[in-house]
């Protein structure tokens, strides 16, 4: 008994690895990357992520024969006066569970990357930059792991920014490409500055939780939940809405998820690990976390419950309008998020941490298979017409007119299931599997937050339902657009399916979004079992069958209209307008426009902030406080007008005689004696 | 003390015998120049190590040195200098950036090497003696001898206009040093004794007049801080000083300013500092905002450098009004996290100056590509200045945002609140300079063929990058060295408080 005990407790020290087995990747491709060559690079990095894989499913051992999981402190952070911060890591359930999706996830991705890269760096013209990709890739693997491993909130907070960051490096990747060759570079610091937006709120939720709770331990703080939210209810409610804020910059939610669509000028694989299936879920691994101050304010579990359902549903609508295939899935991505937030809201943790699972699986499916798409069309653009440059990490949108040879374009697509056949079933599953049909992953988890809803708050359900109702109806118009229907340029005509590094991790991928329901499965429930270790779970999960077949009904309806406007009659060609362009009018080009949000942003806050600091640095700064000053050393001067024969001009007799004046007042002084 | 001479004295004054060997250098032995001052300034850094191994942070008078010297209307002034909390890392921060500074100014500085690195090097003893002298009068002089050897840095090797920026820079500071000066004279005379820990037992002696003598300081160390509005000669004598200036300007000389508040406001004056705690931090608020949206800008790198630092030393001036442990530690590592940052900055903005001879961000773009060294160095330190959490200067913003938050003397969470969207604005400025400089295409020609950094210059930066992650990652160190010195202080302001309420 002692024995096992002893190599549990072992085990769980070796949490730190989760963190610093990808920092050895990071070191040893930076001191050794430039002679192993790409391979060499693309092993080191993928055995890293792997390695903090192969450290979370033995802590998950270790966690079966031990509930309560471990503190592992590490070393003294930061003390000051009654702040006392260490580096120390959390295992528990939560913890593991999201080390295990986010290291699995990212094993999967890292390999995929090396036939990815190859590719994209020769097509960019820079194959040097291999490197610098994977020790990225590397860094947000660590970052991610200090984010759900922490043990307090500032910890937290490193890997809150640490992920943002990564995410800003990646996102301008090519940081010389994009629109007007800034483009990318706009992204990425759109991405930072909206994030860092969100990071005010959460750092102001931390500011209140140590002078209210005395510490900034996870444990300390929860325990003290209930006594505060007795006392003090206004500021409980204060913490939950400005960690609420941060949340909605990091998980990409109405207001501050402008950034994400923008984000996917980086990489794909980037946008399926960091953009779709792990970083943006930290803002609801955030609130599953602190569930308690959550559910010790029904006032802010109505405002997260509220801001997931409405974003879910907006994000969805844009969604519907947009042609660009991996825009589609970012605002897909926005809206699935909102699904998340929302089940918090409603006290539904578990299936929040079910369906950022299994979202996870196939989301980064569709991504890394939109990637392959993109390949194959960049393959088909130089077999067609040679060597007409185009840049698929374009971060541009394309509302109007359409670029002919945008790869990334579903205008430009049609008919590529018969060309790429292994990516169009991996794609056709990971697309049942976000638009809820059974038995696929996302069936399950969905049906989950719906059945919440449907017991919590009914408005809020028939948003959910109709953002579902979307979800299947856009995925349904993206999977016609892409793989049915003839070419619609020379690209799509002589597309080619990708090399097996690719298609391989799809596969797996592909595999876990069909059986991925089963981790929560109805009736079994071992994701609720697992987790209850660590979350309050307040009624256990219903498995409702008229909510599970009316789901079913919705989605497949969903898709039968899709197809009864995209299928059934194919886009002509790719100048062709949308089928629904005409009937919805206006409304359509609201949603291709994204109702403007943008423009809106750049008129409220951004150029008036241009303009206020402009006015302060020259008319204010320059003009009145400098001229003042200047104003008053004029003034001196003419008061010395009347010592004119000593106004030399030089700036140095100046300074010399207020000198020769304070030694004189010295030597008056000292003269007293 | 084994060697017979107080360690502190030493150091202090043992750049003097740099100074004393160039001065017999023949003119054309450049290299020699430069490799004495460096060498004389890494022993000086070296002494600087082995006072920080005989210091002890519970020791107020460490190393305490007091030789009578002169008497001034019959007040003794006397020879004296000690180290403790407050000071040791500003010392250290002293010594480090010196040697750093010098190597910088290798192929900078051609012309009359001789006078530079004398003026260098007499630079270091003023800034050593300021941090060190207990003595108000001693402090006083000290304080105003670090002005003869700027003046003439920024005066002589600086740029166009840098007449204008080094008489506007001589006089703000002497202006604001002319009232301490006579709040100098004026303690002296009514308690009887210059030194400051005497000065500080006997505080109730010219209690009454605290507050016009917490201004009179005040305001000298203001000007110098900058704490806004008295900012606008720090953007002039930046852009005009050359690079090794600009790294002590920023690295060490703003940090005088906001030690003499350290030094002598809040220990002289509590109730008094208590008092004006609010408009302090109003002060600092609008430093960190205004600093920011100005910074945001501004079209010269070396502007928008200097602006950033009115918007950091906001952050320091509120930590040290909040007047709690967290706000006062968390202001002292700031001070220290600023000068290797800024610091850090203006070295990268001299590299690349010294290539293309301006610091226009329009005449950039897509540096990283051209100098991939030289870009991530310049990420790693961006970010630092930025407040990366990891990096250095998120510490030191943290705690003191988290001080300010739950100041009892502040007594609202509104100051901390509102300088919290410094952290916006400081993403917005630096990320705007990172990316109209580095990212992007390339598109001046004379970008392209552009040479990396050497290993001298790499070696200039190694140093700031290590401490940048160090200080990020394992602060405690540092803040060990502050806090007991920051428990006394505090101690004594909240017991005047006390009587204040």
């Amino acid at each position: 008994m002692l024995f096992q005990e002893a190599v549990m407790n072992s085990t769980f020290s070796l949490v730190p690895l989760v963190v610093f087995l990808p920092i050895l990747g990071i070191l040893l491709n930076w001191l050794f990357g430039k002679r192993l060559g790409e391979k060499g690079i693309g092993s080191i990095a993928s055995l890293a992520a792997g390695g903090s894989f192969v450290v979370s499913v033995l802590l998950a051992l270790a966690l079966l024969q031990n509930h309560e999981g471990a503190h592992i402190p590490l070393f003294t952070w930061i003390s000051v006066g009654n702040l006392d911060l260490s580096w120390v890591f959390r295992v528990d359930t939560l913890s593991v569970t999201m080390m295990l999706v986010v290291s699995g996830v990212s094993t999967l991705i890292h390999v995929y990357s090396i036939g990815y890269m190859h590719e994209d760096v020769r097509h960019q013209g820079e194959p040097k930059r291999f490197r610098r990709f994977f020790i990225f890739m590397n860094l947000f693997v660590a970052a991610m792991m200090i984010l759900v491993s922490a043990d307090n909130f500032l910890m937290l907070f490193v890997g809150w920014e640490g992920v943002g960051l990564c995410s800003y490096l990646l996102i301008g990747f090519w940081f010389e490409k994009g629109e007007g060759g800034l483009g990318n570079a706009k992204a990425a610091k759109k991405a930072f500055i909206t994030n860092r937006i969100g990071d005010f709120g959460l750092l102001i939720a931390i500011f209140l939780i140590f002078w209210n709770f005395g510490t900034l331990n996870f444990a300390q703080v929860f325990e003290m939940v209930p006594s505060v939210a007795q006392t003090q209810p206004g500021v409980l409610m204060a913490i939950t809405l400005f960690m609420l804020l941060g949340v909605t910059g990091k998980s990409a939610q109405i207001p501050l998820y402008v950034w994400l669509p923008d984000a996917m000028a980086g990489p794909t694989p980037v946008s399926a690990l960091i953009h779709a299936a792990t970083m943006v879920t930290a803002g609801v691994y955030l609130m599953v976390r602190t569930q308690v101050m959550y559910m010790a304010v029904p006032g802010a579990q109505q405002v997260v419950a509220w801001v997931g359902a409405i974003t879910a549903l907006f994000a969805g609508l844009i969604a519907l309008g947009q042609f660009d295939i991996k825009k589609v899935l970012a605002y897909s991505t926005i809206s699935q998020l909102g699904f998340m937030v929302a089940a918090v809201g409603l006290g539904a943790e578990v299936a929040a941490i079910f369906h950022l699972t299994t979202h996870a699986f196939f989301k980064a499916l569709l991504f890394l298979s939109a990637g392959s798409v993109i390949l194959g069309m960049e393959h088909g653009l130089e077999a067609g017409s040679h060597g007409h440059g185009s840049n698929h990490t374009d971060g541009s949108n394309h509302t109007d007119g359409i670029h002919h040879d945008d790869p990334q374009d579903m205008r430009n697509m049609g008919g590529i299931r018969k060309k790429m056949p292994i990516t169009f079933i991996v794609y056709l599953i990971g697309a049942l599997a976000l638009a809820g049909i059974a038995p696929f992953a996302g069936f399950f988890s969905k049906d989950e937050i719906l059945v919440a809803a449907n017991q919590g708050n009914m408005l809020i359900f028939v948003v959910l339902v109709v953002a579902a109702f979307l979800t299947a109806f856009y995925m349904g118009r993206q999977v016609l657009m892409v793989f049915f229907g003839d070419a619609r340029s020379d690209a799509a005509k002589h597309a080619k399916e990708s090399s097996l590094l690719v298609t391989v991790p799809l596969m797996i991928l592909a595999l876990l979004s069909v059986l991925g329901g089963g981790l929560n499965f109805p009736g079994v429930h071992t994701l609720e079992y697992w987790l209850e270790h660590t979350l309050e779970i307040p009624h256990a999960t219903e498995f409702i069958v008229p909510i599970a077949l009316g789901s079913l009904a919705v989605a497949l309806v969903a898709i039968f209209l899709a197809y009864l406007v995209y299928g059934r009659k194919p886009l002509a060609s790719a100048k062709a307008a949308d089928p629904l362009a005409k009937p919805l009018g206006v409304f359509f080009r609201w949603m291709n426009q994204k109702f403007l949000v943008d423009e809106l942003y750049q008129a409220v806050v951004l150029g008036p902030y241009k303009k206020l600091a402009d006015f302060f640095a020259y008319p204010v700064d320059q003009g009145v406080i400098d001229g003042l000053v200047n104003g008053m050393g004029s003034l001196t001067v003419s008061l010395a007008g009347a010592l004119r024969k000593l106004q030399t001009g030089f700036a140095r007799t100046y300074a010399l005689s207020i000198f020769v004046g304070i030694i004189a007042i010295l030597v008056y002084l000292l003269t007293r004696i | 003390m084994e060697f017979g001479i107080n360690p502190l004295v030493l150091m202090t004054f043992f750049p003097l015998v740099g100074v004393l060997v160039l001065v017999f250098l023949a003119p054309q032995q450049k290299n020699a120049m430069r490799w004495t001052a460096l060498g004389t300034s890494l022993v000086t850094f070296a002494i600087s190590l082995w006072v920080l191994f005989l210091f002890d942070p519970n020791k107020a008078d460490n190393l305490l040195v007091q030789i009578p010297w002169f008497r001034l209307a019959g007040v003794p002034i006397q020879i004296l200098m000690g180290v403790d909390g407050l000071s040791i890392l500003m010392v250290l921060l002293t010594t480090f950036l010196t040697p750093i500074a010098i190597l910088s100014t290798w192929k900078a500085v051609e012309e009359q090497v001789k006078g530079f690195m004398i003026f260098f090097l007499l630079l270091e003893v003023g800034m050593l003696g300021v941090f060190l002298a207990l003595d108000l009068v001693l402090f006083y002089i000290f304080w105003e001898f670090t002005l003869i050897p700027m003046y003439f840095l920024i005066g002589v090797w600086g740029g166009k206009n840098r007449i204008y920026a080094a008489v506007k820079f001589f006089l703000f500071t002497m202006a604001g040093s002319v009232l301490m000066l006579l709040a100098i004279l004026y303690l002296g005379l009514q308690a009887g004794s210059f030194s400051q820990p005497e000065l500080v037992a006997n505080r109730s002696l010219f209690a009454g007049s605290q507050l016009l003598l917490f201004l009179a300081f005040a305001i000298a160390f203001a000007i110098k801080v900058p704490v806004f509005p008295l900012h606008t000669w720090l953007p002039d004598a930046h852009v005009e000083a050359p690079t090794a200036g600009s790294v002590i300007l920023a690295g060490v000389l703003l940090k005088m300013g906001a030690y003499g508040f350290l030094r002598f406001n809040l220990p002289l004056f509590p109730q008094a500092s208590v008092q004006a705690a609010p408009v302090m931090a109003v002060l600092a608020i609008i430093g960190i905002l205004y600093g920011g949206a100005v910074a945001f800008a501004q079209k010269d790198i070396k502007k928008l450098v200097a602006y950033s630092s009115v918007a950091h030393l906001g952050f320091v001036m509120l930590g040290i009004f909040a007047l709690n442990p967290e706000g006062l530690s968390g202001g002292i590592l700031q001070m220290v996290n600023h000068g290797i940052s800024t610091g850090a900055l203006f070295l990268l903005v001299g590299m690349i100056y010294e290539r293309r001879h301006t610091r226009e961000m329009s005449e950039y773009g897509g540096l990283w590509k051209a100098m991939p060294i030289f870009g991530g160095i310049s990420l790693v330190v961006v970010l630092s200045s930025m407040g990366l959490p990891g990096l250095n200067g998120f510490v030191g913003e943290f705690t003191i945002l988290l001080g300010a938050f739950g100041s009892k003397v502040l007594g609202s969470p509104w100051f901390a609140g509102i300088a919290t969207l410094g952290v916006i604005l400081a993403a917005a400025y630096l990320l705007k300079m990172f990316e109209k400089t580095f990212l992007g295409p390339i598109t001046k020609e004379e970008n392209k063929s552009l040479k990396d950094l050497n290993l001298r210059e790499i070696i200039t930066m190694v140093p700031l990058l290590v401490l940048i992650f160090w200080l990020g990652i394992y602060p405690q160190p540092f803040f060990n060295l502050i806090n007991p010195a920051v428990e006394q202080l505090v101690q004594l302001v909240q017991s005047a408080a006390l009587v204040l309420h």
